[in-house]
C-alpha cells in the first residue's frame, strides 16, 4: 500500500464520520492555539518591557545605595550603608571622563497644593540633565535651571495630570505651589508621556535635586543615572564609578552599579520563564487533545471490527491495519495542529492589533514544538488503538466480535 | 491444490475444549467445486476458515498447492491470502463509504499494485459481473445482488486460484441467489478452484462434489445422488 493510498484510505474514514472528525481537530487545535496564543502573549510581554528599555537608551547606568549580590533584581538595602550624595555625583562627573551625562535622583511623596486645591503628588528632585537622560520632553515652559548641584532654587516643573488636577484651564506658568511647607513657582509642564518604568511620569512634580533632599530631609539620593558615551564603554564605566565610589565610601563597596543590559536581561528572565510557564499550561490542553485522539480512534476501531477482519481476509498483515489506523490518527492530529496553528496566528495579529504596545508574535520554538508534540500525541496516542486493530483475530472481526 | 492431512482445530472456551473439527483428510485438485454442507456448529465455517488461511489448524498439516501454510506466521499467510484466496461473504463486506470500484479496486491497493493497473483490472472485473454502469455507486445505492456480485469482482480481482464463499446467497432473494450461482459456477468452468458453505441442499446439489461434516468431522465425501 503506497502512501497516498494510505492517505486516501485514512482520510475517507475520516470524512465518514464528519462531526466526531470535527470534534477532534476542535480539541486538537485549541491546544495548538493556545500554545501558539500564550506563548505570543508572553513573548510580547517579554517585547513590550524591552522597548521599554530601549527607549531609555541602551548605555545607562544606575547607581544605587546599598549593596546587593544580586545582579539585577529589584535590590534589597541591608546593612549600613553611606549616603549616596551630590558629592559623590560631582566627583564621578570629574574623575569618570566616560561620563556623558549624570542625573542624580531623589524621590519623595509630597501633598502640593495650589490655592485651596491639593494632591499627593510623588516629588522628583534632580538636575536638568534628567530629561535627556530619560528621554523626557518638556511641554510648555522651561526645565529645571542649570544651577550648582548643591544650589536649591525654588522652582517646579510639573506633569500633565498635575496641571490639570491643580490648574484646570489656567495658565500654570509663574503660578506659585506649595510642596509641603515650602513654596516653589512653576516654570514648566512636561510633555505627556504616560507610564514609564512604573513611574506615571504625568502625576509627578519636578524640583532641583538639593531642594528635594533639603524638602524630604533626606541624606541620600534615591539613585544616580548615569548616561556613558557609548553602548560599548558602558562596562569600563560602571568599573570607574564604582573605584570612585569605593574611594569616596572609605574603601567599602557600599553602591550597586546596575547596567541596563543586567536589568533588562533579569526582566528577560522572568519573563521568559513566564512564557515557559503559559506554554507548559497550554502543554496540559494539547495532551487532552491527544487522548481525546486516543479516544476517537478506539471507538472507530471497535466500531469498525468487521471493516479489519475484511482487510485481513483480503490480504493486509498487521502491520499495514496498524499503519491505516496510525495514519488516520496523525491525520487527524496533524489537521488539528494546522488549524490551531491558524487560529493562534490569527489569534495574536488581533490581540497585537487590539495593544499595538504589546508586540505579540509567537516564538517560532513554540509554532514548532506545539506542531511536533500534536503530531507526535496523534502518533503516540494512535499507538495504542491501532495496535489493537492489528491484533484482532481476522474470523472474530470478520463476525464483528 | 488443497491437502489437508489429520487436521484438527480445537477452541478454548472457558474451562472446555471444543473440537471443532477432528481429523480432516482432504484433498481438493485444482479446479474442483466442493459444497460444504452440515447442520450449525458441524464445523464447515471453521473449515473454510482454515482453507482461507484466515484460521490455523491446532495440530495437522494443510499443504497448499505444495506449501505447508498452516503453521506460517500471520505476514504469510497475508501474502497468500493476498494471492491466492478470494472471499464471498454472506453479509457482503463491502466499505459502505467506497464506490463498488473502489470496493472492488480495495485488495489491489492493499497488494500495492500501481494505480494504472489497477484502474484497467476494475473495469475487467466489475465488467466479468455485470457491473460496468454501478461503478461510481456505492453499497447502499445497490441491490443485494448487485452488492454480492461487487464483492465477487473484489474476491476474483487478485487472479486467486480458490474462491471461498461462506452462504453466498444467504442473504439473497431466489433470483438474485441463482444469478449469483451461476456467476461463480461460470468463473469455476474457467479455471477457479470453488468451495462454497450452504445449508441450501438446492444449492449444494449443483455442485461437483458434496462434502458433509457432522461433529467436526467428514461424514460423506462424494457426489450427492
Amino acid at each position: 500500500m503506497n502512501a497516498l493510498d494510505l492517505l486516501r484510505f485514512a482520510w475517507g474514514a475520516l470524512k465518514g464520520h464528519r462531526l466526531r472528525t470535527a470534534l477532534t481537530l476542535l480539541g486538537m487545535a485549541i491546544g495548538v492555539g493556545a500554545v501558539i496564543l500564550l506563548t505570543a502573549l508572553g513573548e510580547g510581554a517579554r517585547g513590550y518591557v524591552t522597548n521599554e528599555f530601549m527607549a531609555l537608551g541602551s548605555n545607562l547606568l544606575i547607581v544605587l545605595p546599598g549593596k546587593t549580590e544580586t545582579t539585577g533584581n529589584a535590590p534589597i538595602l541591608g546593612g549600613t550603608t553611606r549616603p549616596l550624595t551630590l558629592e559623590d555625583c560631582e566627583a564621578i562627573t570629574r574623575r569618570v571622563p566616560r561620563v556623558r551625562r549624570l542625573a542624580p535622583l531623589s524621590v519623595g511623596s509630597a501633598r502640593v497644593g495650589y490655592r485651596e486645591r491639593r494632591r499627593q503628588v510623588t516629588v522628583l528632585g534632580s538636575t536638568p540633565e534628567l530629561l535627556p537622560v530619560r528621554h523626557l520632553q518638556i511641554g510648555i515652559g522651561r526645565f529645571l535651571p542649570d544651577v550648582e548641584l548643591d544650589r536649591g532654587a525654588p522652582v517646579a516643573v510639573i506633569g500633565r495630570t498635575v496641571q490639570s488636577e491643580l490648574f484646570g484651564s489656567e495658565n500654570p506658568l509663574g503660578q506659585p505651589i506649595r510642596i509641603g511647607d515650602w513654596r516653589f513657582r512653576v516654570v514648566g509642564v512636561m510633555a505627556a508621556k504616560g507610564q514609564s518604568l512604573g513611574l506615571n511620569m504625568d502625576d509627578v512634580v519636578i524640583v532641583p535635586v538639593s531642594s528635594a533632599l533639603r524638602l524630604f530631609n533626606q541624606p541620600s539620593l534615591f539613585r544616580i543615572l548615569i548616561e556613558v558615551g557609548a553602548h560599548s564603554e558602558i562596562d569600563a564605566a560602571r568599573r570607574e564609578v564604582m573605584t570612585v565610589l569605593k574611594e569616596r565610601h572609605d574603601g567599602e563597596e557600599d553602591v550597586t552599579v546596575l547596567t541596563q543590559d543586567s536589568v533588562l536581561g533579569a526582566f528577560n528572565r522572568i519573563l521568559g520563564a513566564l512564557t515557559l510557564a503559559l506554554a507548559g499550561i497550554a502543554a496540559i490542553s494539547l495532551s487532552v487533545a491527544g487522548i481525546g485522539i486516543m479516544n476517537v480512534m478506539l471507538v472507530s476501531v471497535s466500531e469498525r471490527t468487521p471493516e479489519v477482519g475484511l482487510l485481513k481476509a483480503l490480504g493486509a498483515p498487521p502491520r499495514q491495519i496498524l499503519r491505516v489506523f496510525l495514519v488516520e490518527a496523525v491525520l487527524l492530529s496533524a489537521a488539528g495542529g494546522l488549524l490551531g496553528l491558524l487560529t493562534g496566528y490569527v489569534g495574536s495579529v488581533i490581540l497585537s492589533q487590539t495593544f499595538p504596545a504589546l508586540p505579540a508574535h509567537p516564538p517560532t520554538w513554540a509554532v514548532i514544538s506545539a506542531l511536533a508534540v500534536s503530531l507526535a500525541a496523534g502518533a503516540l496516542f494512535g499507538v495504542l488503538p491501532a495496535r489493537r486493530a492489528a491484533r484482532l483475530d481476522p474470523v472474530l472481526a470478520l463476525a464483528g466480535r | 491444490m488443497i491437502e489437508l492431512r489429520g487436521l484438527s482445530r480445537h477452541f478454548q472456551v472457558g474451562d472446555q475444549v471444543v473440537r471443532a473439527l477432528q481429523d480432516i483428510n482432504l484433498a481438493i485438485p485444482d479446479g474442483d467445486y466442493l459444497a460444504l454442507m452440515g447442520p450449525s456448529g458441524s464445523g464447515k465455517s471453521t473449515l473454510l476458515h482454515i482453507l482461507g488461511c484466515l484460521d490455523r489448524p491446532t495440530t495437522g498439516r494443510y499443504v497448499l498447492d505444495g506449501r505447508e501454510v498452516g503453521s506460517l506466521p500471520e505476514d504469510e499467510l497475508a501474502e497468500v491470502r493476498s494471492r491466492k484466496i478470494g472471499f464471498v461473504f454472506q453479509f457482503f463486506h463491502l466499505i459502505p463509504r467506497l464506490t463498488a470500484a473502489e470496493n472492488v479496486e480495495l485488495p489491489m491497493v492493499l497488494a500495492g499494485i500501481p494505480p494504472a493497473e489497477r484502474r484497467e483490472r476494475v473495469a475487467k472485473a466489475l465488467r466479468a459481473v455485470g457491473l460496468t454502469d454501478r461503478a461510481a455507486h456505492r453499497p447502499d445505492q445497490l441491490s443485494g445482488g448487485q452488492r454480492q456480485r461487487v464483492a465477487i469482482a473484489r474476491a476474483t480481482v487478485m487472479g486467486p486460484s480458490i474462491l471461498l464463499a461462506d452462504e453466498p446467497t444467504g442473504n439473497l432473494d431466489r433470483a438474485s441467489g441463482h444469478e449469483i450461482i451461476e456467476l461463480i459456477e461460470r468463473m469455476n468452468r474457467e479455471g477457479l478452484t470453488l468451495v462454497v458453505v450452504t445449508h441450501d441442499p438446492e444449492i449444494g446439489g449443483r455442485a461437483r462434489r458434496i462434502l458433509k461434516l457432522v461433529d467436526g468431522r467428514i461424514s460423506s465425501d462424494g457426489k450427492a445422488a
